[in-house]
């Protein structure tokens, strides 16, 4: 039983079946709290626990799913050129409302989590909450954070913004469709995105191009601002 | 074989992403380099849009797939977590609702501004 538990297939498989099982309930209930990945996380979590099999053991399969993450990140410059044109004609907008929104991405989550006294990696782990989960995973690793713990809040982060976003928009009676689009990029990445999406092309098409932007601009912002956090306060 | 071509173009770009980082020493993933080189690949006309968009569109509608694994290592690290959960949610509300706000605002004053010229 060990030997078949090890084999990549099995990672693979109950990877596959976990996930058609949360695109399965996100159809039927169609709310942006049923996240696909987040079930399907949840589920291998699960099942791994319950019949006590190892992540390693799990990880033999999952190695073979997770390289995939590094030819899809080098993918996002396909949608960002097809949009770029986009960019081109709200150059000034764009570009400042994405660094705003990405510097005080960082800022608050260094403040808070300082406030609430978590730990150096745990503060790491949160600081790329707000960008596309790929490059988000790496810009994570690269500063010592945890990634499973920056996926997850990733992923949070999306479906909490994919609500809230839509919330403030109609209760700011704003009708601003560029600027609903960039907000929604830069606060919840690709989860926002699709919701965006279904608001409106144009809010769709921004928040894509924003997310791609705003991952970018985090891989420099992000380090640079840690660094000087440090050098301010210790 | 028009697939192979696709993905030899994505984890070329890839690699040289991962080699300018290793030689360079610089803290921008490999990844995310290989991104930035497909983009002004594309952009310059050196690749066409055809030669990578099979490939592409596939891997990015099936993103979410691909990070199951990496998701599915919380339970190794859960006890980074766990006498958290009250930090980790407040942290993510106020943030993602402050960068929301914040971007909207900017955009809509500096777009506001410019249809005044």
């Amino acid at each position: 039983m060990s030997e078949l538990v090890k084999s990549p297939v099995f990672g693979l498989l109950i990877s596959l079946i976990a996930f058609q099982a949360g695109a399965y309930v996100k159809k039927k209930l169609k709310l942006s709290v049923f996240n696909p990945l987040l079930i399907a996380i949840i589920l291998v979590i699960l099942f791994l626990t319950l019949t006590n099999i190892s992540y390693e053991d799990y990880n033999y399969g999952g190695r073979m799913i997770s390289f995939f993450l590094y030819p899809a990140t080098v993918s996002l410059a396909l949608p960002l050129y097809r949009k770029f044109h986009l960019f081109r004609k709200n150059v000034l907008p764009i570009c400042a409302g994405i660094l705003c929104g990405a510097v005080s991405s960082i800022a608050c989550t260094i403040f808070l989590a300082r406030l609430f006294g978590l730990s150096e990696k745990l503060t790491l782990s949160l600081i790329p909450k707000s960008i596309t989960t790929p490059i988000g995973m790496a810009v994570s690793e690269q500063m010592g954070g945890v990634p499973p713990v920056t996926v997850v809040a990733i992923i949070i982060t999306g479906i909490l913004g994919s609500i809230t976003g839509p919330f403030l928009y109609r209760v700011l009676k704003i009708n601003d469709k560029v600027a609903m689009g960039i907000a929604m990029g830069s606060s919840s990445h690709a989860i926002g995105t699709a919701k965006a999406v279904e608001i409106g092309e144009t809010e769709g098409a921004m928040s894509g191009l924003t997310m791609a932007i705003a991952g970018i601009a985090t891989v420099f912002l992000a380090p640079a601002m840690w660094k000087l956090y440090l050098i301010i306060f210790q | 074989l028009k697939y192979l071509g696709q993905i030899a173009i994505i984890t070329g770009a890839y690699f040289i992403g991962e080699a300018i980082q290793t030689l360079l020493k610089i803290p921008v993933p490999g990844a995310v380099i290989g991104l930035i080189l497909l983009f002004l690949a594309l952009y310059t006309g050196l690749i066409k849009v055809e030669m990578v968009e099979d490939v592409c569109d596939f891997l990015l509608s099936h993103m979410s797939f691909f990070f199951i694994p990496a998701g599915v290592a919380l339970m190794t690290n859960f006890e980074m977590l766990s006498g958290n959960w009250i930090p980790f949610f407040a942290i993510i509300i106020i943030t993602t609702i402050l960068v929301w706000l914040v971007t909207f605002y900017v955009v809509k004053l500096l777009k506001g501004e410019n249809s005044h010229e």
